[in-house]
């Protein structure tokens, strides 16, 4: 004893021994299999990129173009890997975006400018959420079958807006964000964009009652409204969420685009929502992962940019993600009995 | 009764499930053409024992003779094969089927082994209907249709489509009316009369006296006593069978007689359409209020509706002379209410959860600062309520579905303590927990009582309401038949008024 007053050590149950393990080691551990297992399987992809193209797929520009395709999809990705989470499903996001981004870009609405646009993309996105939301949390709607009903209507509206027509922006501010110019550190304008919502996504979902809110709900509903938690406003806030994130990624497609276009974002409910469920998020709610959901965004995308490089066609893509996201959830199916 | 070869011989039937010993070395012998009562409050292990005659259980020790053969009951399909219906109380049937499509389901009349001949199927199910005496019922109806009583004739007739020699009853009176209970007597003498053996599962003595033959009584998972004739057994007798325990709870002594403070909650003329009748209680603090009565004597639904999670037809909670908003769970948690549900799992617990996130997740928001969650201190917290109740593994991040039932019973009670929770109600609190932990529980339970707690508690096992309650309220179908001190009444007292309704006084 090195000091006079020593603390009664016995009366105090004993904790878990506090050794301060080394900062990778905490990465390490933290990370689940599955995540490892998904950064092995891009890895991988890499490599084969790498080696089958090694010029065009190492190239900067590619790997830029790359980023930025998932860009667009990951952010829808996020949001619905809340929805997901919660144990809901969200099948009008491709619709969203499409009608946000063909809304953004009628005549009427540039002349109000970068901001105009900008702001209409979110609006009509949080707008189509909170439609969805309200039918399925007070109107007792399944998620299903409500946002089947906002993919039909949302695109119907957005081909009535354009008539079929392509809508080319001619803001200056929008098309320079996608120019070279205005990458910063090699990395574009989308990118960082992303960047931000991923990293605000993880902290909501991990850090925040709102993300614990979200996991409950999944998890057990009944429970969670038992609990005291009012459960309907939590669902509605979720299909909000998951607008917003329509809206934005509208905006972003703008912005890669140029235009807006009545078929903007489509099948983006199936890439999504595969992207979480092979990231590990459960189709059955109450555990989700950003990371695991960022993760499947990028497999896809990059699975996507090797074919073309190598010249094989969307049908052998398709075929090849049908493959992954079986061997994925087979996977997933396994893990969840053993432990 | 002349030397008859029984038609079914169980004997020796054992059967665990992990922490329980279900059924113990139980016999049971049915005769042909007999009404054989199986009786037995709730846990003593009559449904795992139809189980098991059912095929739906494999038992782990004991044999099983029918009609002088040792047989194996490997699936449902092999007892049906041998004559075994089962008519369990929550009816099988698919609703979107018609009558006939049920009776015939799984074993449909066809031609080329494939195409159903539905007309057939109609005829001969209107024959049975007929038999049953029910020629009303149109076989080309949707099941889903019919009322509870009707759907039950269709069971029953699903049954006789069988060639049937043994039906299960599990409680077939519990949802019918009284003149629908007279037409299930008929069906039952006339099956009899035939040949056909049933074995009746009821909670109510009358019936048993009305139609039964012999009675066999479970307690505790052994039959105490085997084919004692029906009409002649005074109910004393079989109700002291019933009750006569191996197992000894030990409950914490009760505070002296006190003066105790005003009444945090009032239920005033409280009552839910179909479910229970208007209710009056007054709670206070460090009191323990029990409600006693059989399944479907509406003790949860009386809970659940004071909690918010059903809407009540008439009359008002009140918390501290304040009313609660009528069926809102939130208002209710926010006066200082928690409950603590008879189904854990599907109601209380996030199973793929912590220990600390399922204790903190009514109390939130006192870790989070505009939503950011302080995880140190919400860890911090759960785990002193959880350590305030001794709950193992003193491990916050420990997941809930590995603990025992006893363990996640306290973590359930550790997210209320937390919470300040003010009212405790207990649904059925030692559900699912082991024999030997109920003691630690029943402490635990007094404990927050004397701290100043105010709870109220079902039960469906009347020793526990007995020991651990300080006032019961007796229930018999949705109405409060007698209110009493607990120390003023026993066992036999209340299970007689539960079973008989009326007060002997």
């Amino acid at each position: 004893m090195t000091q006079p007053v020593s603390p009664p050590r016995d009366d105090t149950p004993k904790l878990s021994p506090q050794v301060e393990p080394s900062p990778w080691r905490v990465v390490v551990a933290r990370a689940d299999v599955r995540t490892l297992s998904l950064l092995g399987v891009l890895a991988a992809l890499i490599l084969i990129g790498g080696i089958t193209k090694p010029d065009e797929f190492l190239d900067t520009r590619n790997l830029q173009l790359v980023l930025t395709q998932a860009s667009v999809i990951g952010v829808v990705t996020v949001g619905m890997t809340f929805v997901i989470t919660s144990g809901g499903i969200d099948l009008s996001v491709g619709a969203i975006v499409a009608l946000a981004s063909v809304w953004a870009t009628t005549v009427a609405t540039q002349e109000y400018g970068f901001t105009g646009v900008l702001f209409t993309a979110v609006i009509v996105g949080v707008g189509c959420g909170l439609v969805n939301g309200l039918l399925i949390a007070y109107g007792g709607m399944v998620p299903f079958i409500a946002t089947l009903a906002m993919l039909a209507s949302a695109r119907g509206l957005a081909l009535q807006i354009t008539d079929g027509n392509t809508q080319v922006v001619t803001i200056d501010g929008i098309l320079d964000l996608g120019e070279r110019d205005s990458y910063v550190l090699g990395i574009p304008p989308l990118v960082l964009m992303f960047a931000v919502v991923t990293v605000i996504g993880w902290l909501v979902l991990n850090r925040t009652t709102f993300g614990r809110r979200t996991v409950a709900v999944g998890g057990n509903a009944e429970a969670t409204r038992l609990a005291g938690i009012d459960v309907r406003r939590q669902r509605l806030y979720l299909y909000l969420l998951s607008g917003l994130c329509c809206g934005i990624a509208a905006f972003m497609l703008i912005v890669l685009s140029g235009s807006g276009q009545n078929t903007n974002g489509n099948l983006y409910e199936l890439d999504a929502i595969a992207a979480a469920i092979i990231g590990g998020t459960l189709l059955s709610g109450g555990r989700g992962t950003i990371v695991g959901s960022v993760l499947g965004v990028l497999i896809f995308t990059t699975i996507t940019n090797i074919f073309a490089l190598n010249n094989l066609q969307s049908d052998v893509q398709q075929i090849a993600k049908g493959a992954i996201i079986v061997a994925a959830v087979l996977v997933q199916r396994r893990t969840a009995n053993t432990t | 009764m002349a030397p008859e070869p029984p038609l079914l011989t169980m004997s020796g039937i054992t059967k665990s499930f992990p922490g329980v010993r279900a059924l113990d070395g139980v016999d049971l012998d049915v005769l042909p053409g007999e009404v054989h009562c199986l009786l037995g409050q709730n846990g003593a292990g009559k449904s795992t024992l139809i189980k098991v005659l059912a095929g739906a259980h494999q038992p782990d020790d004991g044999t099983i003779g029918w009609r002088g053969e040792q047989v194996v009951l490997r699936s449902p399909i092999a007892a049906m094969r041998l004559g075994i219906a089962t008519i369990y109380q929550e009816l099988d049937l698919v609703e979107g089927l018609s009558v006939a499509e049920n009776v015939y389901l799984g074993h449909e009349p066809t031609s080329a082994g494939f195409v159903v001949r539905g007309k057939e199927a109609r005829a001969s199910t209107a024959a049975l209907l007929k038999r049953l005496g029910h020629p009303e019922i149109d076989p080309g109806r949707l099941v889903g249709e019919l009322s509870a009583a009707h759907q039950q004739i269709v069971s029953m007739a699903r049954a006789l489509s069988h060639d049937v020699r043994l039906i299960v009853m599990d409680e077939p009176s519990a949802a019918l009316d009284p003149d629908e209970v007279d037409n299930l007597f008929r069906i039952v003498t006339d099956l009899t009369a035939e040949g056909v053996a049933v074995v009746y599962i009821s909670h109510r003595l009358e019936e048993i006296r009305r139609i039964g033959d012999r009675v066999t009584v479970l307690k505790d998972g052994r039959a105490v006593a085997g084919g004692l004739p029906a009409d002649s057994t005074p109910t004393r007798e079989v109700v002291a069978l019933m009750t006569g325990r191996n197992v000894e709870y030990v409950f914490p002594p009760r505070p002296a007689p006190r003066d105790l403070p005003a009444p945090v909650l009032e239920v005033r003329g409280l009552s839910r359409e179909g479910e229970f009748e208007p209710l009056d209680l007054v709670l206070r603090p460090g009191e323990i209020v029990g409600l006693a009565g059989l399944v479907g004597s509406g003790r949860s639904e009386i809970l659940e509706t004071v909690y918010g999670a059903r809407k009540p037809s008439t009359g008002q909670v009140l918390v501290d002379g304040k009313q609660l908003k009528p069926g809102s769970v939130r208002t209710a948690v926010a006066a200082g209410l928690g409950l603590a549900p008879e189904e854990r799992k599907a109601q209380a617990l996030l199973m793929l959860e912590s220990v600390t996130r399922n204790v903190s997740v009514s109390s939130m928001s006192r870790f989070s600062y505009g939503g950011w969650l302080d995880r140190n201190a919400e860890r911090d917290a759960a785990r002193k309520a959880t350590r305030e109740l001794s709950l193992r593994p003193d491990n916050p991040s420990a997941l809930i579905r590995t603990l025992s039932g006893g363990n996640q019973q306290k973590a359930v009670l550790a997210r209320w303590l937390l919470r300040g929770c003010r009212v405790l109600l207990l649904d059925e609190p030692t559900r699912g927990v082991d024999v030997g932990a109920r003691a630690e529980l029943y402490a635990v339970i007094r404990r927050l009582a004397d701290e100043g707690l105010a709870v109220l508690m079902v039960s469906s096992e009347v020793p526990e309401v007995l020991g651990l309650a300080d006032r019961v309220l007796v229930l018999r179908e949705g109405r409060v038949v007698h209110t009493a001190p607990a120390q003023e009444l026993d066992e036999h007292r209340v299970l007689d008024l539960v079973m008989e309704g009326s007060p002997a006084s």
